[in-house]
């Protein structure tokens, strides 16, 4: 692997009587995909300006490589940023945007052409090398921005919300493109967004953040599946997220007693103990919804009926809010299969049974 | 908006733009005529050239104040625009205290009557015992040139994403770079305008430069005023349609180097 690793240490950053970094600590390996996820105003693009040395923290230290960078100005790290706007050169032609920093360091004129020729090739914009920045459409400033931060060979690449500028459909091929490109350079990418989607389907590891604390760092995978806390829950997909009462234990097999609703079994690897408040979670796809009672109710497999409150339906799923008898609502998702398995057709006002497994519901946090 | 393209247009609208027209260029029209007449006086005798020739060939004293009016406007020009070109990228590029009260106070004099500068100069340069010469008209140009550069400068430069300048610091330019590269290429539009209009505005300067100047330090407005007053020459008139032409030659030219500039 190429790149550097990155360790961010007990940074601290406000602005006024604003903390937009509450002693952060992240620690990021070479070659790393690695996204810092989280809403607007959490402190993400604070701390990657902070790692571009845009921003100086007010404690902490940034270390790449090992060596602590945060005395360093921008220009004398070997880190390099894709902007948010792109921040392209107005006044020079493509190619100069991206010869930039070669012609800053005087390299021979061989030297240039032939690496930008390379870097243009490697963002498909070779015909364009020419063109005035404001003669290219969003994704082809977006390429050049690109490539004119990867010219300098930097051991990082920052990318700042590189993509919130693009329509949806160029959204999903630039993630695609931009995974490739870190497959072929193979250095560090941080990748800052408040999407999601983004997050989990480009990322090696992501970082939650909420109002300047890092929540949860893991896998997608991980952060999806396991959520350590109600906002990452929340935040992170779509989710039915409760509260209850630790009801009984058995094993890592949980009973819950939900207000005014009845036992719920859920999974905990460690089980708080009997009588603790806690917040439990399970995915809308991972309920199953039919108009029969669900006939094998395993060990192990929750059954509950309710009346379908809202139907919505969005071509390849559907979406179902349904209200449980105690008023209790749970969202559900059913994936609209092939013709063998669809089953009869689902609607407003229908009774229906919920089924899922302990195994796919978990408690997330223990209130006291 | 889009109009029905067969409407009539309103014959009171026509009449106002004639008039308008006709308003504003009779009296050149009258100045230019008048300085091809052959006599002195206000009648007109037949077409000559003899004030021409004569402005050309015998106003020493006319060409020693264009003389001066020139070397000041290109000095003073050019000092105000560097200053206000670097003051209008500090103001742009850094955060300090007192920023915005100092692009405030800048733009004072060009708020201010021309009378009050005037006076308020003459009564400085009195009180640190400076004598009136054509240096101080030079500082007093700079001092109202100057908002102008700065203003223009500004505007160019607030057009522009603040993140470039980032750009160019993460691509490896040190501040000095980044000036030299990306912010003075970008707002070099602004520069040169503000440049020409800080030339013209000297050329053209009368109550400041009347209470600033000093023996042998006459300008062009201050020469044309004095040689007025003894009757309206017609070298005067002459000398306006050369001057007409110039200033047209020179909108022209900056147009087209603006213009160069910008599909560059």
């Amino acid at each position: 692997m190429k790149g550097s690793d990155v360790v961010i240490e007990h940074v601290r950053k406000s602005f006024g009587d604003f903390k937009a970094l509450d002693d952060v600590s992240v620690g990021i390996r070479k070659g790393e995909f690695f996204s810092l996820l989280g809403p607007s105003g959490c402190g993400k693009t604070t701390l990657l300006r902070i790692i571009a040395g845009f921003e100086s923290p007010e404690g902490g230290a940034v270390l790449l490589d090992g060596r602590d960078v945060s005395p360093l100005p921008p220009d004398a790290r070997h880190v390099n940023t894709v902007f948010q706007n792109y921040a392209l050169f107005p006044h020079l032609s493509v190619f100069e945007n991206v010869a930039f920093s070669l012609r800053l360091k005087k390299a021979p004129e061989s030297e240039i052409k032939a690496k930008v020729a390379e870097y243009l090739q490697l963002v498909e914009l070779q015909a364009h090398a020419h063109k005035k920045p404001s003669q290219l459409s969003g994704g082809q400033k977006q390429r050049v921005a690109i490539a004119r931060a990867l010219i300098n060979e930097p051991s990082v690449l920052l990318l700042d919300e590189p993509l919130s500028a693009l329509d949806a459909k160029l959204r999903q091929h630039m993630l695609i493109e931009l995974d490739s490109i870190h497959d072929k350079i193979g250095i560090t990418f941080i990748y800052v967004t408040h999407d999601q989607q983004e997050a989990l389907s480009v990322s090696d590891r992501i970082a939650v953040m909420n109002a300047g604390e890092v929540l949860q760092i893991g896998t997608p995978q991980e952060i999806y599946e396991s959520p350590a806390t109600d906002f990452v829950a929340k935040f992170i997909g779509e989710t039915n997220l409760y509260e209850a009462d630790v009801a009984s234990v058995s094993g890592e097999t949980v009973d819950l007693s939900v207000d005014g609703f009845g036992t719920v079994k859920v999974t905990a690897t460690e089980p708080p103990p009997v009588g603790s408040r806690v917040s439990w979670t399970i995915r809308p796809e991972k309920v199953r919804i039919g108009l029969e009672e669900p006939k094998s109710a395993r060990n192990g497999i929750n059954a509950i009926a309710g009346v379908v409150d809202e139907p919505i339906y969005s071509g390849f799923q559907s979406k179902f809010y349904v209200r449980t008898p105690s008023g209790l609502v749970l969202k559900v998702i059913k994936q609209h299969a092939d013709w063998s398995d669809d089953g009869p057709e689902i609607a407003w006002k229908d009774s229906v049974w919920l089924s899922f497994s302990a195994e796919d519901a978990y408690i997330v946090e223990v209130k006291r | 908006m889009s109009r029905p393209a067969t409407r009539r247009r309103s014959s009171f609208s026509r009449s106002v733009f004639v008039g308008t027209i006709v308003f504003l260029s009779l009296p050149l029209f009258v100045l230019v005529l008048y300085s091809f007449n052959a006599s002195k006086s206000g009648s007109w005798t037949g077409f000559s050239l003899r004030w021409y020739v004569k402005l050309f060939t015998d106003s020493p004293q006319l060409w020693r104040a264009f003389g001066n009016s020139a070397i000041v406007a290109l000095s003073s020009a050019l000092v105000a625009t560097v200053i206000g070109t670097l003051g209008a990228v500090a103001v742009n590029w850094y955060k300090f205290r007192l920023r915005a009260y100092l692009r405030t106070i800048t733009f004072l004099p060009m708020i201010l009557p021309e009378i009050i500068i005037g006076v308020s100069l003459l009564i400085f340069f009195s009180g640190i015992g400076m004598r009136l010469s054509l240096f101080t008209v030079f500082v007093a140009h700079v001092s109202f040139n100057l908002p102008f550069v700065f203003l223009l400068v500004l505007a160019r430069l607030e057009e522009f994403d603040f993140s470039i300048i980032e750009a160019a610091r993460d691509l490896g330019a040190s501040e000095r770079q980044t000036l030299l590269k990306v912010i003075l290429p970008l707002s070099m539009p602004g520069i040169v305008s503000g440049f020409l209009t800080a030339v013209t505005l000297s050329l053209e300067d009368f109550v400041i430069t009347f209470f600033v100047t000093g023996p042998g330090a006459t300008t062009l407005p201050l020469y044309v005023y004095s040689a007025i007053r003894f009757g309206v020459s017609p070298v005067i008139n002459a000398l306006s349609v050369v001057m007409i032409l110039g200033t047209v030659l020179l909108t022209w030219s900056t147009r087209n180097f603006l213009k160069y500039i910008a599909a560059k």
